[in-house]
C-alpha cells in the first residue's frame, strides 16, 4: 500500500520532469487523458500551417473541422478557405460625425462571427467621450462601459474601435509561430490551428483589438453561424487569439457582402470598400472628407479611416 | 566489463541522490508536496483554461511572465562569477563557479516551465522551432528568446557536467574544450537579458517598456538578484556539505553586487526623473506604479518597498564594515532579491498594460491557481537545484568516483 502510494508519487515525478525540459511530447501526453485520444486528436496534433498545406491537406483537414465541429454543435457546418481576389485592398471608413453608440455593430459582429457568449468575447470596443474632453491621443477618458436608457446621450460623443488592419502590423511582426499574418487583401487573419497562445500579438497591439479564448468558448447551437471561413469566423478553440477579419466569409466573394457591422449601422456611418478601386465609396470618402487614423505617432499605418462627413 | 560502466555509475549517482538524512528527505518532502500543489493547479488550469488566472485581455501577462523575466536575470547572473573566475583567474570565486553555472541551468529551466504555463495552447509549443514549426526569425523577438535561453541553458548544463564528468574519473578537465565555452558564455549571459528586454522594448503600443534604458537596467538589475541568491545558497552549501567556501569569494561577489546596484538605481533615477519631469501622457503607468491612477494604488506599497529595499541593500552592500558580518550581509542579499523581484517581476509587467492600449485601467490581482502554479515551478527549481547539489559536491569533494575502465592507467 505504502509502495504503491510511493510510485504513485514517483511516476507524477517524472512526468513533472518531463515538463521540466519543456517537451512538448511530454505535455501532449499529458493532456491527452484530458482530451480524446482517438486519431483526429493525433491529425489535429500533427496539422501544418494553413499556409504550408497544399490543396489535398487543406480539404482533408476542412473535412475533419467540418466532423469537428458537427460533433461539438451538432450543426453542419461550410468551411470556405476562399483566397484574396486580386486586386483588391479592404479600407473602412467609419463617421464620427454619426455613430450614436448604440453598440449595435457589436453584436452583429458577435452573432456574425461565432464569438464565444460566455465567457463574453466582443471584436468591437466602443468608447464613449465627453465633449471638450481630451481624447484621440490620450484615450485614458474613454468609457468603455456606459448604460444609458437611450442613445445618443447629451454632451458625448462615440468612437468604436476594432482591428485597424494595419499595413505595417505590429502583432504580425512578434508573433513567434507566424500563427498570424497580413493577406493580400490586406485583412490580418490567425490560424486558429497554429497559434500557441503566447498573447505576445495583444501585448504588441495598440488598439486593444485581439481578445483570447481565456475559456473554453461557449455559443447556444441555436445561434451558430455554419457560413464560415477557415481564417475567419468559424468557432474558436480554449487558449487561441482571435480578431476582426473584416468578415472575411462575406467580404471575400464576387458579388461580395458588406461586413455585419456596416449591414447594421442604423445611421449609416460605417463604410467599407476596396481601396483600389478609385471608383469606391471608401476612396471617395479619403479624397473629399478629413479623414484620420488612430495612434498615427506610431506607424502602424491603419487601413481603418475616421472622418467626419458633417 | 567496461560497457556496464555506465549504468554502474548511474546507480551510483541515482544511490547518491536518494540516500540522505532525515533532513535532506524532509526538505524533499516538503518541495515534493509544494510541486504536487502546483501539478493539481495546472491540471485545473488545463481543463478550463487560463480563465483560472486573473489575467485578462486588458492585462494579458501576469504573475507568470514576471516571474520568468526575474529568472532570465538570476540566469544572466552567473557570468559574474566566471568572469573573475576564469578571466582574471580570481581562485576564491574559481572554486564555487560551477555552482553558479548550475544555479543558472536551473533558473532557465524554470524560466521554460513560466513560459509553458503561460501558454494557453502548451502542446502546440513544437510550432516555435525551426524545421519542424514555423520559427518567425527574427522578425519576432521570442524566437530569439528561445534561441539564446535554449543556448545558455546547453553551455551551462555542459561545462559543470563535463568538468564533474572527469572529475569523478579521476582526470583534470581540459580546459581546451571549456575555454572557448567560457568565451561565449560571457557574451551569451548578456544576450539572454537583453533579448528578454527588447522583447519588452520593442513595442510601442506600450509606453513604459518602450524606453531605451530598459535592457541596461535590466542587466544591471539582474547584476543583483542573481550573484546575492548566490551568496545565500554558498552560506547554505558550506553549511551542510562542510565544504571550503572562502569568504574572500563572498565579499568580493558582495562589492560586485553593490557596484551593479548603483548602476540600477542611477539608471532608475533617470528614467524617473525623464517621465515626471516631461509630463507627458506616458507618464501614467509610472504614475500608476508609484503614486497609484485614478484611484487605483494596487502596486504602490510594493513599488515603494522595492525601492527602499534597493537603496538599503545599496548601502549595505558598499560599506566594507557591513559587507563584510554576516548579519548585514545576508539581510542586504535577502532585500536584493524581494527589491528586484517586485521590480523586475509584477513592477515591469504590469504597468506595460496599465493604462490599457484604449485607456482602460484594470487591476491585475494573480488568483489562488497562479500562486500555487508559481509555488510549484520554484519548488520544482529548488528540488532540481538540491538533486544537482547532492551528487555533485561528493564528486567535487573527492568523496564519489566513478567505476572507469582508464582511470587507473591514467591517473
Amino acid at each position: 500500500m505504502k509502495d504503491r502510494e510511493k510510485n504513485r508519487i514517483l511516476t507524477k515525478h517524472i512526468s513533472r520532469r518531463d515538463l521540466l525540459k519543456g517537451s512538448a511530447f511530454g505535455l501532449a501526453s499529458l493532456a491527452i487523458p484530458i482530451g480524446k485520444a482517438d486519431a483526429s486528436f493525433w491529425e489535429a496534433f500533427f496539422q501544418k500551417h494553413f499556409r504550408e498545406m497544399n490543396r489535398d491537406e487543406v480539404k482533408a483537414v476542412i473535412a475533419r473541422l467540418e466532423e469537428d465541429y458537427y460533433k461539438k454543435y451538432n450543426k453542419r457546418f461550410n468551411i470556405k478557405t476562399t483566397e484574396a481576389l486580386p486586386g483588391t485592398l479592404f479600407g473602412y471608413g467609419l463617421d464620427l460625425s454619426r455613430c450614436i453608440g448604440c453598440r449595435r455593430c457589436v453584436y452583429a459582429c458577435v452573432r456574425e462571427n461565432n464569438q464565444s457568449r460566455d465567457p463574453q468575447i466582443h471584436w468591437i470596443t466602443v468608447l464613449r467621450f465627453k465633449k471638450g474632453e481630451k481624447w484621440v491621443n490620450d484615450l485614458e477618458e474613454a468609457e468603455k462601459y456606459y448604460y444609458p436608457d437611450e442613445v445618443p446621450e447629451e454632451g458625448y460623443f462615440y468612437m468604436p474601435v476594432q482591428c485597424q488592419q494595419c499595413e505595417n502590423p505590429p502583432c504580425v511582426k512578434v508573433c513567434p509561430t507566424q500563427a498570424t499574418w497580413k493577406e493580400p487583401d490586406g485583412i490580418v487573419v490567425v490560424d486558429y490551428n497554429w497559434c500557441i497562445g503566447c498573447r505576445y500579438c495583444m501585448a504588441a497591439c495598440p488598439y486593444g483589438a485581439r481578445r483570447f479564448n481565456w475559456g473554453e468558448p461557449r455559443i447556444a447551437r441555436e445561434e451558430i453561424n455554419t457560413n464560415v471561413h477557415y481564417l475567419g469566423n468559424r468557432p474558436r478553440y480554449k487558449g487561441v487569439v482571435e480578431k476582426c477579419t473584416f468578415c472575411i466569409q462575406r467580404t471575400r466573394g464576387n458579388p461580395g457582402r458588406y461586413p455585419a457591422c456596416v449591414e447594421i449601422c442604423p445611421v449609416g456611418a460605417r463604410k467599407f470598400g476596396n481601396l483600389l478601386d478609385p471608383k469606391s465609396e471608401i476612396r471617395y470618402i479619403i479624397e473629399n472628407k478629413r479623414v484620420f487614423r488612430l495612434k498615427e505617432d506610431l506607424n502602424t499605418q491603419p487601413k481603418f479611416f475616421y472622418f467626419f462627413a458633417t | 566489463m567496461s560497457i556496464f560502466n555506465p549504468f554502474i555509475n548511474f546507480f551510483r549517482v541515482l544511490r547518491q541522490v536518494v540516500k540522505g538524512n532525515k533532513w535532506y528527505y524532509a526538505w524533499v518532502g516538503l518541495l515534493s508536496f509544494f510541486i504536487l500543489l502546483g501539478l493539481v493547479a495546472y491540471f485545473k488550469q488545463l481543463q478550463y483554461g487560463l480563465i483560472e488566472t486573473a489575467m485578462r485581455d486588458q492585462v494579458s501577462w501576469g504573475l507568470y511572465i514576471a516571474n520568468f523575466t526575474f529568472l532570465v536575470g538570476v540566469a544572466a547572473a552567473a557570468v559574474y562569477l566566471v568572469v573573475p573566475a576564469y578571466i582574471y583567474n580570481f581562485k576564491p570565486i574559481k572554486e564555487v563557479v560551477l555552482f553558479g553555472e548550475l544555479l543558472a541551468a536551473t533558473a532557465i529551466v524554470m524560466c521554460i516551465m513560466f513560459i509553458m504555463v503561460d501558454l494557453g495552447r502548451p502542446e502546440r509549443v513544437w510550432h516555435i522551432l525551426p524545421v519542424v514549426g514555423k520559427m518567425h526569425f527574427p522578425a519576432s523577438l521570442l524566437a530569439w528568446d528561445v534561441i539564446v535561453l535554449n543556448g545558455y541553458l546547453a553551455i551551462n548544463l555542459f561545462i559543470p557536467f563535463y568538468a564533474l564528468y572527469k572529475l569523478a574519473h579521476g582526470r583534470e578537465y581540459n580546459m581546451q574544450i571549456i575555454k572557448p565555452l567560457i568565451i561565449i558564455s560571457i557574451p551569451w549571459a548578456i544576450s539572454i537579458h537583453t533579448v528578454t528586454a527588447f522583447l519588452y522594448n520593442g513595442l510601442p503600443s506600450r509606453p513604459f517598456w518602450n524606453a531605451a534604458v530598459l535592457a541596461p537596467r535590466f542587466i544591471a538589475s539582474a547584476l543583483c538578484s542573481g550573484p546575492a541568491l548566490m551568496l545565500i545558497i554558498f552560506q547554505i552549501v558550506r553549511k551542510i556539505y562542510k565544504l571550503d567556501i572562502d569568504n574572500k569569494a563572498i565579499f568580493k561577489i558582495a562589492e560586485l553586487i553593490a557596484y551593479a546596484m548603483g548602476v540600477n538605481l542611477f539608471l532608475f533615477a533617470a528614467e524617473f526623473f525623464k517621465e515626471f519631469y516631461s509630463n507627458s501622457i506616458h507618464l501614467a503607468p509610472m504614475k500608476y506604479l508609484f503614486f497609484g491612477l485614478n484611484g487605483h494604488y494596487n502596486l504602490v506599497p510594493w513599488m515603494w518597498a522595492s525601492l527602499l529595499f534597493n537603496i538599503t541593500a545599496f548601502v549595505l552592500f558598499l560599506l566594507p564594515k557591513t559587507r563584510e558580518h554576516f548579519f548585514s550581509l545576508n539581510l542586504a542579499c535577502v532585500l536584493v532579491i524581494a527589491g528586484v523581484y517586485i521590480e523586475k517581476g509584477m513592477g515591469l509587467v504590469i504597468p506595460g498594460f496599465v493604462p490599457g492600449t484604449l485607456g482602460e485601467i484594470y487591476e491585475y490581482t494573480p488568483t489562488m491557481v497562479e500562486k500555487y502554479i508559481t509555488i510549484g515551478i520554484w519548488a520544482a527549481g529548488a528540488l532540481i537545484y538540491t538533486v544537482f547539489l547532492k551528487f555533485m559536491i561528493p564528486i567535487y569533494k573527492g568523496e564519489l568516483r566513478f567505476k572507469s575502465s582508464q582511470s587507473k592507467q591514467v591517473g
